[in-house]
């Protein structure tokens, strides 16, 4: 279902044009009355143009954080304590407030998984709209005729994200629509300015499946007609599979495992990336039965350098108590495991 | 016609229930016939002065189905078809308003404060969420023992035993009894819900949901121990999910809900292979798969559920439904049933064969 404007950039690292969004060692952390609590150790990821990324992992891994960071809404007790978030060359976690405060909405735009608890229920979805235009749209007249227009392309954007009558609808209120209807209104608000890189939170996470398939459907429909790179947040490797080029794997706040994700899918190469699908109940193949992954994501707090997965491992071995870094793993592909590179020379 | 599952089965079943001669078939250990749940909106103060006839929300409505000993009924719907209402309504946790629910034989509806807390015994349910449904202010050994008090079975070191050797059985050490609810993570807490409604040795379980709230790695660690547990214990389970994949894995006959109906019943592989109602291939065609991203044609749906408040006429289906018709408008489709019992309530099913003929 996954209409790609541009090549897909996970051929040959030659040819890839440089990315809208590229995360280095991102390290970001919350004080707790139990410690602190490491939420995000040491991401790096890129986003291409054009590109609908998945990023894929349990509660706890850090893949909503590590997005937080990038949109500088990690507020105390929480800080981001090291790392760069390049979007086109500068590294936002240098900008002022106000220089962020620019971005953010124009050119990064992010939706959240409850929209319900996102949109303000005391202000229409028009007046939540026109906020935004008002905020970034530099291009407006002044006066009555920059509201009208504002107005004018508020319902553009509710039609655009498929709500029915959307002149009329403008003047109600979050309360008024249903589930699907308020997470297509928040994604109307994320891109009433038409930013170069959505961040969609779990948008469907609340919705019924067949809600679901229409709200990833118009986001697929969007990004194609706009041009624009989607980070698609997800517990659901299904999601990703039908609507994500890429995927990065999360577990424990880091990155385990990353490439094409077709190619993740078909032969995942880290052990947590395989314990994953293989918990996955598969309509295509009921037969085949389901294997959990035995144990818990472990604390974040004080852990050992070792391999955050041994403890749930099935292929562990003393080694992996030393640590490990990211490895090539296949054509754009890499994974965080000491098995990987003695596959691939073996 | 052995065990259809709904109106028309009530006249199959007064014949007899082995009329194709497969008298293998365990007995039916609980049946729901004409199953109906309506909530009053109107008793607020202002319905009550007026007294204006107020808005009914049709949870469940007009429920028929069977479950026989051993197996597994999967129950599968969006948010507000009644699913959930329906496994209440079974176990009288919320009264049914009409209809009855025979279990094993007696009929439940009808049964004293007494009778019916003996018959719960026998008849239990594992939440949805399992942070909100195990009480925070009790340890784990109080929530265990809990049930064995009121029903009056054991109490003291026999009482603890059992308490002991339930936790054990669903994977946590005695050790943990000690502990409290919120010293546990989700997937711990459903181990503890699971133990909970099995210490009273139950024949009937109703999952509501539950791994719904649980990681995808930890759902199937729920899912194998609901299994095992089931093979050990032999227990009869209503399986209700919004997530057919999970339905497919667990259940070995399934019943699709829509506003507060059943529109579809049958094996579960049947379902699976060949939907028959238009909203069973919609649910279908909408989950995202793994292997075979963008194979299942897409049905797309257009629109929300309906308000049960104010559900549609003819077909419930009709508003969102790709082939709607002048009839459905109008018409409520009768359930229609092929011989292995698969039925479907749509009006593009053929009477004869019971299968759905070429939408025009």
């Amino acid at each position: 279902m996954t209409t790609t404007t541009l090549p897909r950039p996970d051929t040959a690292a030659g040819d890839r044009p440089e990315p809208v969004l590229s995360v280095r060692d991102l390290r970001t952390a919350f004080k707790t009355s139990h410690g602190i609590v490491r939420a995000v150790s040491g991401v790096s990821l890129d986003v291409y143009p054009g590109e609908c990324l998945g990023v894929v992992g349990e509660s706890g891994s850090g893949k909503s954080v590590t997005f937080a960071s990038v949109m500088g809404l990690v507020k105390k007790p929480g800080w981001v304590e090291d790392g760069e978030i390049l979007y086109r060359g500068r590294d936002l976690t240098r900008l002022s407030d106000r220089e962020l405060r620019a971005l953010r909405g124009k050119d990064i735009a992010m939706t959240m998984q409850d929209a319900l608890t996102a949109l303000n229920p005391a202000l229409t979805v028009g007046e939540q709209i026109l906020e935004v235009l008002r905020a970034h749209a530099d291009d407006l007249p002044r006066g009555r005729a920059g509201r009208a227009e504002a107005r004018r392309r508020a319902v553009e954007m509710l039609d655009l994200v498929g709500i029915p009558s959307p002149a009329d609808r403008l003047n109600e209120y979050p309360h008024q629509f249903s589930g699907g209807m308020r997470q297509r209104i928040m994604i109307a608000i994320a891109l009433a300015c038409r930013p170069r890189l959505l961040i969609a939170d779990e948008p469907t996470t609340a919705l019924d499946v067949t809600i679901q398939a229409q709200v990833l459907e118009l986001i697929a429909d969007i990004r194609a007609r706009l041009g624009m790179s989607v980070v698609l947040i997800t517990h659901d490797l299904g999601v990703v599979a039908e609507h994500c080029d890429r995927v990065v794997v999360m577990y424990a706040g880091q990155v385990v495992e990353t490439g094409p994700t077709r190619a993740v899918i078909s032969d995942p190469k880290h052990p947590y990336t395989q314990g994953l699908l293989d918990s996955i109940p598969r309509l295509s193949d009921l037969s085949h039965p389901i294997r959990p992954i035995q144990g818990q994501v472990p604390e974040l707090i004080d852990l050992p350098p070792e391999c955050r997965f041994i403890g749930r491992c099935p292929k562990r071995t003393p080694d992996c108590r030393t640590g490990i870094d990211m490895r090539p793993a296949g054509p754009g592909r890499a994974a965080r495991c000491i098995l990987v590179g003695e596959e691939t020379e073996a | 016609m052995t065990h259809m599952t709904t109106d028309i089965r009530r006249d199959a079943a007064a014949t007899t229930a082995t009329a194709t001669g497969r008298a293998a078939e365990p007995p039916v250990l609980l049946r729901t016939t004409d199953l109906v749940k309506h909530y009053d909106s109107r008793r607020g103060l202002w319905g009550r002065i007026t007294g204006r006839p107020g808005s009914l929300v049709r949870a469940v409505n007009g429920v028929s189905l069977d479950i026989r000993r051993g197996e597994t009924l999967g129950i599968i719907g969006e948010s507000g078809c009644g699913k959930s209402t329906l496994g209440r309504a079974i176990l009288r946790l919320h009264e049914p308003t009409s209809g009855s629910v025979v279990f094993d034989g007696a009929e439940i509806t009808e049964l004293g404060r007494d009778p019916m807390m003996k018959m719960r015994r026998r008849m239990q349910i594992i939440f949805q969420d399992p942070y909100a449904s195990l009480n925070p202010r009790k340890t784990v050994e109080d929530i265990l023992i809990m049930p064995l008090k009121l029903h009056g079975l054991a109490k003291g070191k026999a009482a603890r035993d059992a308490a002991a050797a339930m936790i054990e059985n669903v994977g946590l050490k005695t050790a943990h009894l000690d502990r409290f609810p919120h010293q546990f993570s989700g997937g711990q807490r459903q181990r503890i819900g699971v133990a909970r409604a099995l210490i009273l040795n139950p024949e009937f379980v109703v999952c509501d949901e539950p791994v719904s709230a649980l990681d995808v790695s930890i759902q199937a660690q729920i899912i194998q121990l609901l299994a095992e547990l089931k093979r050990e214990l032999g227990l009869t389970y209503m399986f209700i999910s919004h997530d057919i994949a999970v339905i497919g894995y667990v259940a070995d006959r399934t019943a699709v809900m829509y506003l507060g109906e059943v529109v579809e019943t049958g094996r579960t592989r049947d379902i699976l292979a060949e939907p028959r109602h238009p909203y069973t291939q919609a649910l279908l065609s909408a989950a995202p798969r793994l292997d075979e991203p963008g194979k299942a044609a897409r049905i797309k749906l257009t629109g929300d559920l309906p308000s049960p408040l104010n559900p549609p006429p003819g077909c419930k289906f009709h508003t969102r439904c790709p082939h709607a018709m002048d009839v459905c408008r109008k018409v409520a489709p009768a359930p229609v049933a092929d011989a292995q019992g698969h039925m479907a309530a749509c009006h593009l099913i053929d009477g004869a064969s019971g299968k759905a003929e070429a939408p025009a």
